[in-house]
């Protein structure tokens, strides 16, 4: 049951195959046996899970269920959730109740969906590799020793572990994208402004934007399509019809412009992952696509701008935790000023810490000019860059990430290498612009396969476009249909 | 050496919305603490803000009233620094771009002269909340009830010269303010707040000198004497051969002092920067438009219209119209008269400002409406009572909240205008004076009031003054 994707689940639970409290227990034991392994629950939601399963067999037995209803899913544990602890994987928040959902939250269980429980990321969504969680890290289904990626490490390990037919993630420089390629699954990050950003705790404001992790094209769809349009109480939402993704999966592959862009096929990107992706480029030339070179000179600034713009924003963002009024405080303040040092000293771990102090030095006084002025003049090139290759192509392709998943430690002392990792799919963040990453094949390593995605960008709104392509590149391939061994 | 002082204030204008700028929390004074304070006000992880459409409709009432250009595009951006009632720890304002500039408002100086004062700016942005140190044995309680209120922060250029200019400046735009319906002004509320840049340079100097700021004098009386202090503070401190720090400092009203509050090197880097959960603030031609249809009448346009078309002077012009209500209760009267504007001036700024101000009442509080004022004056004018008598009416009409009429007729206060009725009265008194009379015609011409004042007390006051003074002539004459 567990294998199934969640268009099957659906079908399965619509036709009485089986009940949704049959499928949330079963998910739910799996979650008990199989979890603690993998540090992929924060919070799971047994009770909640049971009770959202039983309303889904009321309304299923009415024949009132809709394509969603009753099928189990985990919210990765930035998003906060009525009466249940939302954490951000922080000490900060480790006591945190959020009192209301997030829309996203909303829109699911407005769906029918069955909340199994709240899934581990990195701390504050800042990382690559769910190490600098408050909870200890994740681990890679693939290879234990391995990390699932981050930040949405938790809800990439729990759905590719099948522990959940899917999850919420979230992508500020590639936090869906990165994981679903390091753990075989297919992530997408929509367009800025097609998810509302209200009730998921901000990292970086202008970056931030929710999306799904699943096991198909197909089921990415089903559930964005839940999930997105526009929210008055996000400002920067956009108020702009959500097409039926499922829909419009069927469009071919004939007469597809794909963009090959050039930067990314250069220095730094391991040739076993490079060989993956060209064989699916070759795949999709065969089914008919064009294929074209294209250069985007300014991504080579993608990472120092990102990491100017994320930094000054999230350490804004942050300040809200200041011990004052929820989540955690130091014992016994002597005072103000020690009540705030104490509080976020002790609340806020290394990486946090970093970006907070990276971001307050780009925003001050004699320094925001050269940093983070000069950041945004970058995005504009960067988006700009984009906007001129899509006058040609469709969709652009690159790997998602230059590695496949690296081993837990290796790269936790050089923030630098660990930034790199993001190096193809931060852009997609600063222009604003959809991208989604697919399995398209393994690579040995260490004795384990290990997956590879690759990463396809659209223009504005193109979300469609990449997960038709996606759905149409996975009826010729089944790397996304391979479960880890021992978790069949 | 002779100085000169030159000062620019800073006034926070709460705007008079129902709701907060960036929630759907009331903003209703006098709450019970943290009751009107939703998740957006308290800065919960995840909550967004949401521009509040009035806020801003006003904000381009103000931009219109002063002649200013309202900005098609402007940017809120985040102000950041720690304090316990800045739930955010950062303050959600307008900071390169603001949505209202290059304006200016005319003053009116006390020799009568103009002067017009330059508005540098307006601009959106929350309040925060309010620390409450009393009561709380050590411990400081938070009350966020005010956090994100809407405020107009409305920059002047620094082109006062004297406290006095500056308290015409703040009371103008007090006026303006309240007559756009845009705040209440209510200053011991803190809706209508005012930060002071004072400096002081040599009278010739180009440069300006360097400015303390003092920061938030809650009523038009200490501002003026903060101005004051400050400038004979900076002025004793420079011929002492002392410096002026650039600091910003607190008006103590108790003591009349200002004092340090922090220095300039203290004061918090705010790191501003374009708040990127909202999005840049566009204002079209058909919303300024659409607002421009909804202006009211504005006081220098009152003004005007009262001297133009009412015969009324500069002065009188310029009092009625300080206040929207007590305009509204002037043209209500010289209506209901059917002209007679300066009457109605006069009473009004008369005898009804005076019970007013006795009772420390606004002008909506009359006990004497301006239908009922109207009804009185109607009575001068068809000469039922003389202006002497109507005070006395006024005064019973404000205690016992009766029509003139009613109190003419119950206190038989008709004045006496039938020809024989008085000549009788004059007779009398001419009769018992014999001594005075004789004086009178003998050439004791000033023994004429004498018997006026004899004749009004036998008539009780009630005697037409000017049937009185022909009669009288007439008769003494012999």
């Amino acid at each position: 049951m567990h294998t199934q994707t969640v268009s099957e689940l659906a079908a399965g639970l619509r036709a009485r195959k089986f009940s949704s409290l049959d499928l949330t227990l079963h998910f739910l034991s799996r979650i008990e046996r199989l979890g603690p392994e993998l540090n992929a629950f924060v919070t799971v939601t047994a009770d909640r899970a049971l009770a959202d399963a039983r309303a889904a067999d009321e309304l299923l037995a009415q024949g009132r269920g809709g394509p969603l209803t009753g099928v189990p899913v985990a919210h990765k544990d930035i998003f906060c959730t009525d009466g249940i602890l939302t954490t951000c994987s922080s000490k900060m928040l480790a006591n945190f109740v959020a009192p209301y959902d997030a829309t996203v939250v909303q829109r699911w269980r407005d769906a029918g969906t069955v909340l199994l429980g709240k899934t581990n990321m990195d701390e504050f969504a800042m990382g690559s590799s769910n190490e600098t969680s408050f909870f200890g890290p994740v681990k890679n289904p693939w290879d234990l020793r391995r990390v699932p990626g981050g930040s949405s490490g938790g809800s990439a390990a729990a759905v590719a572990a099948c522990l959940a037919p899917a999850a919420t993630g979230t992508d500020t420089g590639g936090s869906i994208r990165q994981p679903a390629a390091l753990t075989n699954l297919t992530g997408i990050k929509p367009t800025y402004g097609r998810v509302s950003r209200y009730g998921m705790i901000a990292f970086a404001s202008s970056l931030d934007q929710a999306g799904v992790l699943a096991r198909s094209a197909a089921d990415a769809a089903l559930l964005l399509e839940a999930m997105s349009g526009f929210d008055p109480r996000d400002s920067t939402s956009v108020d702009r019809p959500v097409p039926s993704y499922v829909a419009e999966l069927g469009q071919p592959l004939k007469g597809l412009r794909v963009g090959i862009i050039r930067e990314f096929f250069g220095e730094g990107l391991d040739p076993k992952v490079e060989k993956c992706v060209r064989d699916a480029i070759e795949l999709l030339q065969r089914e008919g696509a064009v294929i074209k070179d294209v250069s985007l000179p300014s991504l080579p600034l993608s990472v120092p701008t990102y990491y100017v713009v994320a930094p000054a924003e999230c350490s804004s963002n942050l300040s809200r935790f200041d011990g004052v009024r929820f989540g955690h405080r130091c014992d016994q303040p002597k005072d103000l000023l020690d009540l705030y040092k104490r509080s976020r000293g002790e609340g806020f771990g290394a990486e946090v810490k970093r970006r907070i102090m990276t971001g307050t030095y780009v925003l001050s006084a004699g320094y925001y000019d050269a940093y983070y002025i000069k950041a945004q003049q970058c995005r504009a090139l960067i988006a700009a860059d984009f906007a001129r290759a899509f006058e040609d192509v469709d969709v652009v392709l690159s790997p998602t990430s230059p590695t496949a998943a690296f081993e837990l430690g290796a790269k936790t002392s050089d923030p630098i290498a660990m930034y790199l990792n993001d190096i193809y799919s931060i852009a997609a963040n600063l222009a604003g612009l959809p991208g989604i990453s697919i399995p398209c094949g393994f690579v040995a390593e260490g004795g384990k396969e290990l997956p590879v995605g690759l990463q396809l960008v659209g223009p504005h709104f193109g979300e469609s476009k990449l997960l038709a392509v996606s759905h149409q590149y996975q009826q010729h391939t089944d790397w996304h249909k391979r479960v880890p061994a021992g978790y069949a | 050496m002779n100085w000169e002082t030159v000062i620019g204030l800073e006034i926070h204008a709460q705007l008079a919305t129902r709701s907060k700028i960036f929630s759907a929390s009331a903003t209703a004074y006098g709450a019970e603490p943290n009751t009107q304070a939703n998740l957006v006000d308290l800065g919960y992880p995840g909550v967004l803000p949401v521009l509040n459409a009035d806020a801003v409709r006003m904000a381009i009432r103000f931009g219109l009233a002063t002649g200013s250009t309202v900005a098609r595009r402007s940017i809120f951006a985040r102000k950041n620094y720690f304090y316990p009632d800045l739930p955010k720890g950062y303050q959600i304002s307008q900071y390169e771009r603001p949505v209202v500039e290059h304006g200016s408002l005319e003053i009116v100086l006390e020799d009568g002269s103009r002067k017009t004062i330059g508005i540098t700016r307006a601009h959106l942005e929350e309040d925060a909340g309010k620390s409450l140190h009393e009561d709380f044995h050590g411990l400081s309680g938070i009350d966020l009830n005010r956090a994100g209120t809407p405020l107009l922060e409305i920059v002047s250029e620094p082109d006062m010269r004297s406290a006095k200019e500056a308290i015409a400046y703040l009371k103008k735009i007090h006026t303006l303010v309240r007559y756009l319906e845009i705040c209440d002004g209510n200053m011991q509320e803190g809706s209508f707040r005012c930060d002071a840049n004072v400096s002081v340079r040599p009278v010739g100097q180009k440069e300006f000198g360097t400015r303390a700021e003092i920061k938030n004098v809650n009523s038009f009386r200490f501002v003026e004497r903060a101005i004051n202090y400050e400038v004979d503070r900076q002025i004793e401190l420079l011929e002492g051969g002392g410096k002026v720090k650039q600091e910003t400092r607190l008006y103590d009203p108790d003591k009349g002092e200002t004092r340090s509050m922090r220095s300039k090197e203290e004061a918090n880097d705010y790191r501003y920067f374009p708040d990127p959960d909202l999005l840049p603030l566009v204002i079209d031609e058909a919303t300024i438009e659409a607002v421009r249809t909804t202006m009211p009448e504005l006081p220098d346009e009152k003004a005007a219209r009262f001297v133009t078309e009412h015969g009324l002077s500069d002065y009188d012009a310029g009092v009625l119209t300080a206040s929207r209500e007590l305009a509204a209760y002037y043209e209500t009267v010289v209506q209901r008269l059917g002209g007679q504007p300066k009457l109605a001036a006069n009473w009004v700024m008369g005898d009804l400002s005076g019970a007013l101000n006795k009772e420390n009442l606004d002008v909506a509080q009359a006990r004497v409406g301006a239908e009922a004022l109207a009804g009185l004056l109607a009575r001068i004018e068809d000469n039922t009572i003389s202006g002497k008598i109507a005070k006395e009416v006024f005064e019973a009409m404000w205690a016992e909240g009766a029509t003139a009429d009613s109190i003419i007729e119950a206190k038989g206060l008709k004045q006496i205008t039938d020809t024989s009725a008085i000549e009788q009265a004059i007779d009398e008194v001419m009769a018992q004076n014999p001594g005075q009379l004789a004086d009178y015609r003998s050439g004791k011409d000033k023994l004429f009031g004498f018997f006026v004042g004899q004749v009004m007390k036998a008539t009780g006051g009630k005697a037409n003054p000017a049937q009185l003074n022909e009669l009288l002539k007439k008769k003494l004459a012999g």
